[in-house]
């Protein structure tokens, strides 16, 4: 429970002072916000990206989205579905393939790759099927296996299954790499 | 960190506790990311409060006819200031006005069902003459309990309704024709129909069909009637638009679950990476009809419709309709392949683009009218669905728009060939041009924009000027009020190359989607009074002195008058226990923006406001002995206070006589009561 207490504190720290509503209501120009993901609130269950950001396994999932300016989409209602491949999932790719896919000009490609990774709907494990196909939102296919319980993601394991408020969150060990294009 | 995972294995466990510090760590920088400080890079920039405000007295330059989702009505807003004019009650009930309580207007909510006092209205049509806004009338549809509503603009009423038989969720409606020939009802939910509808759900390829209905109506007075019914395959119809210019004659819909699942939609209906657009020529559908080749099916349905002169509604019951099955009269009906579960089937102002928004899918597909029009002639067809031939998808394809954003919803237009586009899941909307299919400018919307809107943008002739986002989550947005919020509209300038956002203004019920008209099409018409000389209600008082309590059985009439300040009669005895008591309450007001109102003390309906000339009911059963008050609801006058009265009801067996005044103060009675 202790480090629950911990967050809102953080946050509170973050942001500064909230601002009284009185404030802001004689601002004659529209304040536009940043989206969902920056709505303060610490009582609902976290979304899919707070997930992510809580979880320290995830932190180059987190750049990349960042990056893909893709945390926005992902504080939405939603709901997804979210393959996070580990920090680990992302070193095992070739040296260099990281960096690469942060740099601005190749922020297309790493979108691409993002959206391979979520799948707007909510598939949970117990509606997981051996062999079922998914269209992600790249519009490319992922294929799920179920064997003795365990499932797997195009051959990558899944580690763990976190529930969020606004999808589910599945803990992968590798990079999904989108198919090749004919 | 809520885990479900029933195989989670105790090495990740540990993983996730031991690196939760390290999660704070990281959360606290992304935290800062969020929220860091307003700069002016942040602030839209310009007057854009001065472009939204409209100055005390003078006028908006637009209506907005906004749905109400769930509240089942349809709401009129201004703009660009977003004052809220109207709550127009349509397929609910509201005790505010009376309409649903009221003798007069409970028919409006019959059904097939019985009385129906509740519905979910998404979508308003704007009445058009040659695919322009003409102003006459704007029509709703009932997504729960089938129904479409015509709403008359000079009354801003609803003036009728009418059911749609073979019908479960009237989702994809009241979309409409160039010259209002037909206004449109798609099915949401196939269901099985004629004698064979008592069958297993599992059946659903078998037995369950969907139905598109046209629904003609009447040049002059708007009268609605169903024309005839196209026969579907099983699947789910979300939206449509109809053709305009070359393409007129032609209707487009949207349809999903073409995997025909009955159950775990979410999963089930999102299988195939594409589903369809229904392209409907409906000049071939009125040949065939003329020839003959509709089948009379059974069906009941209820049309009701309200008459300005009496009054009051009328429903009748009607037992059958025409069918057209697709399946058997070729070339009237064809699918075009859609990527992933279509919403949005929007004609652009040339009427040559149809265009198709996947909400599961990260592209826009675009169609051209003409090629779909040389894939049928070429028979370049991939196969067919149900009996109906699908055109190849690249044949029928002008181009996509690649990567717009996540979730397409709804594309409306503006008159210099650009499109605008909401995007429910990345929360925004995207301007593209249609023609190039490149995208020009984003803007989020704050949150999770469903339908947009540009005034006149479905037309052949879109007025531009701005777009309204209809939002469905505002959470930070305004004053909280607990866990209930209201939804959005926000109102941004499209007149530059950027859209900017001018204003942000919350709505009533769901905004579901809406349509925006010039204020000069609609206002010069708007009716101020009803001519008393033209009531022609059976109990109308025209005049004081036609006022009048009538024992008919156990029902007692009052033909009531209400004019500043008092009500005729005031004073009512001779009712008893076990009647049926009807205030006919007649407006003898014939002067704009005097309406009064009725209500009388233990009432189990509601209120009633009557405009002036205007006569309208409340039915009134009291269940015990004694004096009741009743008074003017609306305030009118300076005397409105005083403007109330007595009725006093007897025991059943009593024998106090009918007796009713007003302004007649006599000794009192010796006997105090009727024993």
């Amino acid at each position: 429970m202790k480090r629950l207490s911990i967050i809102p504190l953080l946050l509170l720290l973050a942001c500064g002072q909230q601002q009284a509503p009185g404030n802001e209501s004689s601002v004659a120009e529209a304040a536009p916000g940043a989206g969902q993901s920056a709505v303060q609130d610490e009582t609902s269950e976290r979304d899919v990206v707070r997930v992510a950001v809580n979880s320290p396994v995830h932190t180059t999932l987190v750049t990349a989205l960042k990056t893909a300016e893709y945390v926005d989409a992902l504080s939405n209602a939603g709901p997804f579905t979210v393959f996070a491949p580990t920090n680990e999932a992302f070193d095992k790719l070739p040296a260099g393939t990281v960096e690469n896919l942060l740099k601005p000009e190749n922020k297309d490609a790493l979108r691409n790759i993002l959206e391979y990774h979520v799948y707007v709907g909510v598939i949970t494990e117990a509606m997981v099927q051996d062999g079922m196909t998914l269209n992600q939102v790249n519009l490319d296919n992922i294929t799920l296996n179920k064997k003795d319980g365990k499932i797997t993601v195009n051959g990558a394991n899944v580690l763990g299954v976190v529930k969020a408020s606004n999808g589910v969150v599945y803990v992968i060990d590798a990079v999904l790499l989108p198919p090749e294009k004919k | 960190m809520d885990l479900t995972s029933k195989h989670y294995d105790m090495k990740h466990k540990t993983i996730y506790r031991s690196l939760f510090l390290f999660g704070i760590l990281a959360s606290a920088s992304i935290l800062f990311q969020f929220c860091k400080p307003k700069g002016p890079a942040e602030v839209a920039t310009g007057n854009a409060a001065s472009q939204a405000y409209v100055a005390p007295g003078k006028y908006d330059e637009f209506y907005n006819f906004v749905s109400g989702g769930f509240n089942g009505q349809m709401n009129v807003y201004g703009l660009p200031s977003g004052r809220l004019f109207r709550i127009i009650p349509v397929f609910s009930e509201d005790p505010t006005s009376g309409y649903g309580f009221s003798e007069e207007t409970k028919p409006m909510l019959n059904t097939s069902h019985g009385y129906v006092p509740w519905d979910d209205l998404h979508h308003p049509a704007l009445s058009t003459t040659n695919g322009e806004h003409d102003g006459r009338w704007v029509f709703g549809n009932a997504n729960n309990t089938p129904r479409v509503a015509r709403i008359d603009l000079k009354t801003f009423r609803t003036a009728e309704i009418i059911e749609l038989p073979n019908s479960g969720g009237n989702h994809s409606s009241p979309f409409i024709t160039e010259n209002t020939e037909y206004v449109v009802a798609g099915t949401r939910f196939s269901v099985p129909m004629g004698d064979k509808t008592d069958v297993p759900i599992s059946t659903y390829k078998e037995n369950f069909k969907g139905t598109i209905s046209f629904i003609s109506v009447g040049k002059e007075d708007g009268k609605m009637k169903i024309a005839f019914q196209i026969k579907t395959p099983g699947v789910n119809f979300d939206l449509a638009r109809a053709g305009k210019g070359p393409s007129h004659g032609w209707f487009f819909f949207s349809c999903y679950n073409t995997e025909q699942a009955y159950t775990l939609l979410e999963v089930n209906s999102t299988q195939k990476d594409k589903d369809f657009i229904m392209a409907v020529n409906w000049k071939k559908a009125e040949e065939y009809l003329a020839a003959g080749k509709g089948e009379k099916a059974k069906a009941k349905y209820v049309h009701n419709w309200y008459d300005e002169k009496t009054h009051t509604a009328t429903s009748e019951m009607l037992n059958e309709v025409m069918q057209l099955d697709p399946a058997v009269l070729k070339d009237m009906v064809y699918f075009i392949p859609c990527p992933k579960s279509p919403h949005g089937c929007d004609t652009d102002p040339t009427g040559e683009y149809i265009v198709g928004s996947g909400k599961l899918a990260a592209l826009i597909p675009v169609f051209s009218f003409t090629k779909i029009q040389q894939a049928i002639a070429n028979k370049e067809f991939e196969g067919d669905f149900g009996g109906i031939p699908v055109i190849k998808y690249e044949a029928a394809l002008h181009g996509e728009v690649k990567k717009p954003g996540l979730g397409p919803l709804h594309t409306e237009f503006d008159a210099n060939g650009n499109a605008y586009t909401s995007f429910f899941v990345s929360s925004e909307i995207v301007k593209w041009n249609v023609k190039s299919l490149e995208v020009l400018d984003r803007v989020p919307t704050y949150y999770s924009i469903g339908h947009l809107c540009v005034p006149g943008g479905p037309t052949r002739k879109p007025h531009g000027k701005y777009v309204i986002a209809y939002n469905k989550i505002t959470k930070d947005r305004y004053l909280s009020t607990g866990p209930e919020l209201t939804q959005s509209a926000q109102l941004y300038d499209i007149s530059g190359d950027k859209m900017k956002l001018i204003l942000d203004f919350p709505t009533t019920g769901e905004p579901h989607y809406a349509e925006a008209i010039p204020a000069s099409l609609v206002m010069p018409n708007s009716v101020k009074i009803f001519r008393i000389e033209d009531n022609n209600h059976p109990y109308v008082a025209k005049g004081e002195s036609k006022t009048n309590v009538v024992r008919k059985g156990n029902q007692v009439h009052i033909s009531m008058t209400a004019i500043r300040s008092h009500l005729t009669p005031d004073n009512i005895e001779g009712v008893k226990l076990g009647d049926e008591v009807y205030f006919h309450v007649t407006n003898l007001e014939q002067d704009w923006d005097v309406p009064h109102g009725f209500a009388i003390k233990g009432a189990n309906n509601a209120e009633l406001l009557i405009m002036p000339g205007e006569t309208q009911t409340l039915k009134w059963k009291p269940l015990t002995t004694g004096v009741f008050p009743f008074y003017c609801t609306d305030f009118c006058s300076a005397l409105h206070q005083e403007m109330q009265g007595y009725i006093r009801v007897s025991p059943a067996n009593s024998n106090v006589p009918i007796k009713f005044s007003t302004g007649k103060t006599e000794a009192p009675a010796g006997a105090a009561g009727s024993k």
